[in-house]
């Protein structure tokens, strides 16, 4: 069948050379669709986003083996699902409205205002939990989606120097989950040669305790092989400039956070969010940039931008579009117990989203029946 | 090129120096080879020659060290960085980036070296260290060889004029410590780099060196000089030194083919064959496969693979990195789930077995041995021990003590040296008395006192009437105390039979006596010694 599936269709994106797209692009896109994410109650167009996100990574997505973390991060999403929901029956704010099942009720001391365990659960608590649910799995997809097209590391490399110490510092914390967890197999394999037991707390303090003690030492290898290698070599520069960037750069990012939590928490000003989200990311790029030039760092074969980075970047800004004025409700106002009606503005919109699994160059080194298969697929 | 005027350490929790008045200068171009025992201070004084100690390490330095007329207690490791390169003894450990290409240009970023100069120096680098193909690998990904010679490369496209290596091919199968070796040696001729190299192996690297700097440790003073005349009083020395010192060969042979020459005499007048070692016949079926695969994904580890192994025998695994060695004893042990096939281990399924029913039937020194402590000292390491297996009380500190010696027991398992961490897991997994005993790569990190010591302690092993079963890259071990090699390629057994046999066939299996006197079987220089005087 694969096959047969690889022979008839056309790899997408065949047209183009083979090539690494530029990191910005793929989280920006990704960026794009989880507001979207955020900005609807429709449990339909949640799940097409999902579909959106998965095709395009399944087309697109590196060689590495971090780019397989994509279905483990699904996998997290539908758990998130199930939890939400579940506290959301057991304890939670009672939401009035269709009464499902009545739970036998706990009275809970006064300062819990507003939350009870068990009780009435109604049918509006339930689709609402259920919504914040996906809502949250389909962020995680989001993530996970950028993650698997674009490492965080290549991510780094087009920081502004004044950010390059932090994102050395968050490449390094990525790079030893993996390593953490393969020590964890190795060092459950020890305790059971040495027949232990390696479950329960007997068993995790045997494990744990090596488990960090290796982190550690294998932090300050890398601490050193990095020193070795000429890492914070740099001119240096006065007080007071180095001062005023660091305090535009953390300005700029607090501008953004805050912008951030206006536009999710989907309140009135929606607007003061939006203008923040934007100013925000600006002044601490001025400030990154005013501090940059004290850096003496030049950088290896720097990812282009091309007519396919707009191309996806444009994708994403039709979704925002679609979603800032097409879609209806907001988070805030709850989803209705009710069929979710398809509203065609942002339906449309989340279909574009998709678009970048054709218009974009293939992944070099990819064998050819992978795309043709998530197409079949 | 390197040079250090009475330079002593004294680290912040010891009361003695690591090294002490050490005076010393490496001429430009020259390779020059670290030479001493676990501890004797071979990798203080590498990390001097970039300033890592003290800058990094903490301590004191008394004294000067200048490279290329730098000195280091002004300029910092990463103000060296463009005229020293270091690669550590983990180089996977040391991987900053995420590709190979980027891992080779991170130093030349740090340096701030214009792009086009950047990537015209990556392509030479991928060139001269044969890494064309890896280059977008991810460095997760490499083999110990390959991720060896990627860390080479890394410090090299800083275009650095000294090259600092610790144990560079210590956790190497002998081809993938030949392709490295053979790049450094490139580097030495074609660049005119300064190599300082420390290195446990001797036997591999010995023949390169142009100067051997002896570190006897314990304050006593370092001595630097041509390799023959180190080696004619070196307590540590490969097979073939030894082998030149106890038969009085002048000038010295330090490579098989300079062996070869005054060897002539030898074999005419040493027997057909060494004398035959009587071993006791091979006891009962302690360990079987049958037909045993074992897979990770979509990779084959183990294809169809028998192997009987009984009371008694002790059986070297070998085969290069990756062949599928610790998928076998994997197997043996119920860490690796066979794909097919059937395991048994003393009669029964190691996979069913938990807790004290499996290690009374079998034990694995895993390949660092630190995995099996977690104690805060010996002591209570082996008093868990005794529990673990229901011995009674005294039983992993006695073997203890019959392996390795006295070792105080109010030692941290992690401050042991190498040798006496191996002696002790070997300890712990001896007390609930296995009759199949596995090693996974035992000799990684021991100096020749700490492997003889471990040849006696499986000697004894397997006249007790344990079954030994040892994967391993070192020849020379292998040699000595096995009866029986089984050669891995590719998950299948290319070869099983008496070591002498095996052996024999495969140049890069053999040890440098056997390739000194072939076509004569003699593997060790006891073999060797004691039919010369049985013939005389």
């Amino acid at each position: 069948m694969a096959h047969a599936a690889a022979s008839v269709v056309t790899i997408p994106g065949s047209g183009q050379l083979p090539r690494l797209m530029h990191p910005g692009a793929w989280w920006l896109w990704a960026l794009c669709l989880a507001y979207a994410a955020m900005r609807t109650t429709n449990l339909l167009l949640l799940v097409e986003i999902a579909a959106a996100v998965s095709v395009v990574v399944s087309a697109r997505r590196g060689q590495a083996p971090w780019a397989n973390a994509y279905s483990l991060l699904l996998k997290l999403g539908l758990v998130t699902v199930a939890i939400t929901t579940f506290l959301q029956l057991a304890i939670g704010v009672r939401a009035p409205g269709h009464v499902l099942v009545r739970l036998p009720s706990v009275p809970l001391p006064s300062w819990l205002d507003g939350l009870t365990l068990g009780g009435p659960v109604t049918g509006e608590a339930v689709i609402n939990a259920f919504g914040a649910g996906l809502r949250l799995a389909v962020l995680i997809a989001c993530f996970g989606a950028a993650n698997a097209l674009a490492h965080p590391a290549r991510l780094v490399r087009i920081l502004p120097a004044a950010l390059y110490e932090v994102g050395v510092a968050i490449v390094v914390a990525m790079t030893f989950v993996p390593q953490l967890a393969e020590s964890l197999v190795r060092l459950r394999a020890a305790q059971r040669l040495r027949g232990r037991p390696i479950t329960g707390i007997r068993g995790l303090r045997g494990i744990a305790v090596p488990v960090l003690e290796e982190a550690l030492e294998r932090a300050i290898g890398l601490a050193a092989s990095m020193d070795s290698r000429g890492y914070g070599r740099r001119t240096q520069q006065p007080v007071g400039v180095r001062r005023a960037s660091a305090a535009a750069l953390l300005l700029g990012l607090g501008g953004a956070l805050v912008g951030t939590y206006q536009v999710i928490s989907g309140g009135d000003r929606h607007g003061l969010g939006v203008a923040l989200l934007v100013a925000g990311p600006v002044v601490a790029l001025v400030g990154g940039l005013a501090a940059g030039r004290r850096g003496r760092r030049t950088r290896y074969r720097p990812d282009a931008w091309r007519a396919a980075e707009w191309a996806v970047v444009a994708c994403g800004a039709v979704v925002v579009l679609g979603y800032a004025f097409g879609a209806a409700g907001t988070p805030a106002t709850g989803v209705p117990l009710a069929w979710p009606k398809l509203e065609l503005v942002p339906f449309l919109a989340t279909l574009v989203a998709a678009l970048p699994a054709f218009v974009t160059p293939p992944v070099p080194g990819a064998v050819a029946v992978r795309p043709a298969l998530a197409v079949a697929a | 090129m390197i040079v250090f005027e009475r330079v002593s350490v004294t680290y912040a929790d010891a009361t003695e120096p690591v090294l002490s008045g050490v005076d010393l200068h490496v001429p430009e171009g020259e390779l020059c080879l670290v030479v001493g025992r676990t501890g004797s201070g071979k990798s203080t004084l590498l990390g001097c020659v970039n300033g890592l100690v003290p800058h990094f390490t903490g301590g004191r330095l008394s004294g000067r060290v200048l490279v290329d007329g730098r000195d280091t207690r002004e300029h910092r490791p990463r103000d060296l960085a463009d005229v020293v390169g270091v690669v550590g003894q983990n180089p996977a450990g040391s991987f900053v980036a995420d590709t190979v290409e980027d891992e080779l240009a991170y130093t030349m970023e740090s340096l701030g070296i214009a792009p086009d100069v950047m990537r015209r120096r990556v392509e030479d680098t991928l060139d001269l260290l044969g890494l064309t193909e890896l280059r977008d690998r991810p460095v997760a990904t490499l083999s110990g060889g390959q991720a060896q010679r990627v860390a080479i490369g890394a410090v090299l496209t800083a275009h650095p004029r000294v090259l600092v290596l610790d144990e560079p091919t210590s956790a190497l199968d002998p081809g993938a410590a030949e392709d490295v070796l053979a790049a450094v040696q490139r580097l030495v001729h074609d660049l005119g780099l300064t190599v300082l190299m420390a290195e446990h192996r001797l036997e591999r690297v010995v023949q390169y060196a142009d100067s051997i700097l002896w570190l006897p440790g314990g304050g006593a003073p370092v001595e630097l000089g041509e390799p023959a005349d180190v080696m004619r009083r070196s307590p540590i020395a490969p097979p073939v030194v030894e082998l030149g010192r106890a038969l009085g060969w002048s000038p010295l042979p330090l490579t098989v083919r300079a062996a070869r020459r005054p060897a002539g005499a030898l074999r005419d007048e040493l027997p057909e064959a060494p004398p035959a070692v009587v071993r006791p016949a091979p006891g009962e079926v302690v360990g079987e496969l049958d037909r045993v695969s074992v897979r990770y994904g979509a990779v084959a580890a183990l294809r169809d693979v028998g192997l009987t192994v009984r009371a008694g025998e002790t059986v070297a695994l070998m085969g290069r990195n990756g062949a599928g060695k610790s998928s076998l004893l994997g197997a043996l042990t119920g860490l690796a789930r066979p794909a097919g096939g059937r395991v048994r281990v003393a009669g029964a399924d190691p996979r069913e077995l938990r807790g004290r029913a499996l290690i009374r039937r079998v034990g694995l020194v895993p390949q660092q041995p630190a995995d099996l402590l977690y104690g805060e000292t010996v002591r209570e390491e082996c008093a868990a021990a005794d529990r673990d297996a229901d011995a009674p009380a005294g039983t992993a500190s006695t073997l203890l003590a019959r392996i390795a010696g006295d070792i105080d027991p109010d030692r941290h398992p992690r401050d042991l040296s190498e040798g006496q961490r191996l002696a002790l897991a070997l300890a712990i997994v001896l007390t609930s008395a296995p009759p199949l005993v596995l090693l996974d790569e035992p000799t990684r990190g021991l100096d020749y006192p700490a492997k003889a010591r471990l040849v006696g302690a499986l000697r004894e092993l397997a006249a007790d009437g344990h079954a030994i079963v040892l994967a391993t890259h070192d020849v020379e071990l292998a040699a000595e105390v096995s009866d029986r090699t089984v050669v891995l390629a590719d998950g299948e057994v290319v070869a099983d039979g008496p070591s002498r046999d095996v052996v024999l066939q495969t140049p890069l299996f053999a040890p440098q006596v056997a390739k000194i006197l072939a076509p004569l079987p003699y593997l060790t220089v006891a073999d060797v010694l004691s039919a010369r005087r049985e013939a005389s």
